[in-house]
């Protein structure tokens, strides 16, 4: 009897340190890759910004229609492309994207509109899978350190499905929910509708002229449209994975830092409980030796 | 002499960016070349290799497997999407 409650509260103790290094161990890995996530997206900036000055370029002096920025009325099929981790261990990370991802299915399903889905991420996919909703279309990489070969796979199979003719599964929009990343504390999941392209916003490009140049297009404006367009679709999915990879990290970091504590916390309550039950042993033992003893002394 | 600004950026990254005197790009109707003063322009480019001349009489040489090129001012923008090749890069350089 003696000692039970010592020895499992020792136990308890021993277990909750050893969880106590894992998660700081995976705070420590994921504050180091932070700078590296955030390194990916500040490298990719110059090819997204190039791309972006050009499509307006050339959509501010052609009036030349694309079919990637043309409106598709033949279907009410949209795709929805879901941006999640592969794996877990990031606090609200995964449950908040795919509850806004849940949030736009619905809203689109109100407006009478069939989804395809599509996800990225093991989590979002064994969510799904788990429900039995059907994935058009599914990736696995590592979520956190995404590569512009797989965001172009990614992108190549969305621009297939917009293109596609209605009776082999085209799509008529295509929306992206990830996360942004706003700063270390703050990441919040995002709505983006990728498609059909509203090359507007890029218009007003901060320049020293207001005005583009009037540009000579090689071999012509439609064929470099063809060439842009596709390019322009495959950064900005490409920057929305590089913002989710860093958003994950942080939200990583952050819930290892709280689980890193909580340890703590236990640890220090368990060892507060062992050296109280040492205590009772200790003084249910010197009250056992004294009422022998007395016992003895008595007879 | 007018100097060419040039940026060389493939989808990951910056390859490389200075100041040129001649940018040899091999777009799809044929090789171009830019010197400063060139009309805007915004060619697509096929696989071949771009040939950067820097003022310092160095060559830049890089392959390249499509992407476009645009010219505006002195002001040149190599996208890329991928680069197989780099020779001559100026240390200086990132």
């Amino acid at each position: 009897m003696a000692g039970g409650a010592q020895r499992i509260y020792k136990q308890r103790i021993k277990s909750t340190q050893s969880l106590k290094k894992m998660f700081r161990a995976q705070e420590l890995i994921a504050a180091s890759r932070i700078g590296k996530a955030r390194a990916r997206t500040a490298a990719a900036a110059p090819y997204e910004r190039a791309i972006t000055r050009a499509v307006s370029a050339v959509a501010t002096h052609s009036s030349t229609k694309h079919p990637l920025t043309s409106e598709r009325h033949d279907t009410d099929r949209v795709a929805v492309l879901v941006i999640a981790s592969d794996r877990g261990m990031a606090g609200a990370y995964s449950a908040s994207i795919i509850r806004e991802a849940e949030r736009l299915v619905a809203q689109l399903k109100n407006e009478g509109k069939q989804v395809d889905l599509y996800a990225t991420g093991r989590r979002a996919v064994s969510y799904y899978g788990y429900r039995g909703r059907q994935l058009a279309g599914q990736w696995s990489y590592g979520s956190d350190s995404p590569d512009s070969d797989v965001a172009g796979e990614i992108a190549d199979t969305l621009l297939g499905a917009f293109l596609a003719p209605v009776d082999e599964g085209g799509v008529s929009e295509l929306h992206v929910v990830y996360t942004q990343f706003v700063n270390m504390v703050t990441q919040r999941p995002r709505v983006v509708r990728m498609l059909p392209l509203e090359v507007v916003e890029g218009v007003a490009v901060p320049g020293e002229s207001d005005t583009f140049p009037l540009y000579d297009f090689e071999p012509s404006p439609e064929s470099v449209l063809d060439a842009l367009l596709p390019r322009y679709v495959r950064s900005r999915i490409f920057s929305f994975m590089l913002d989710a990879a860093a958003s994950e990290l942080a939200a990583r970091q952050r819930a290892m830092h709280t689980a890193t504590d909580n340890a703590e916390d236990l640890i220090r309550t368990y060892t507060r409980l062992a050296n109280q039950a040492r205590q009772a042993d200790i003084t249910q033992e010197i009250s056992e030796i004294v009422s022998g003893a007395d016992a003895l002394a008595a007879s | 002499m007018a100097e060419l600004n040039v940026d060389l950026v493939a989808a990951d990254r910056k390859v490389w960016s200075g100041a040129a005197r001649e940018v040899s790009a091999p777009s799809v109707d044929g090789q171009v070349g830019i010197l400063a003063g060139h009309a805007p322009l915004l060619a697509v480019l096929r696989p071949g290799t771009v040939k950067v001349s820097t003022a310092h009489e160095t060559a830049v040489e890089a392959h390249v497997t499509g992407g476009f090129v645009s010219v505006d001012g002195n002001l040149v923008t190599i996208v890329v999407d991928e680069v197989t090749e780099l020779s001559g890069r100026e240390p200086a350089l990132r």
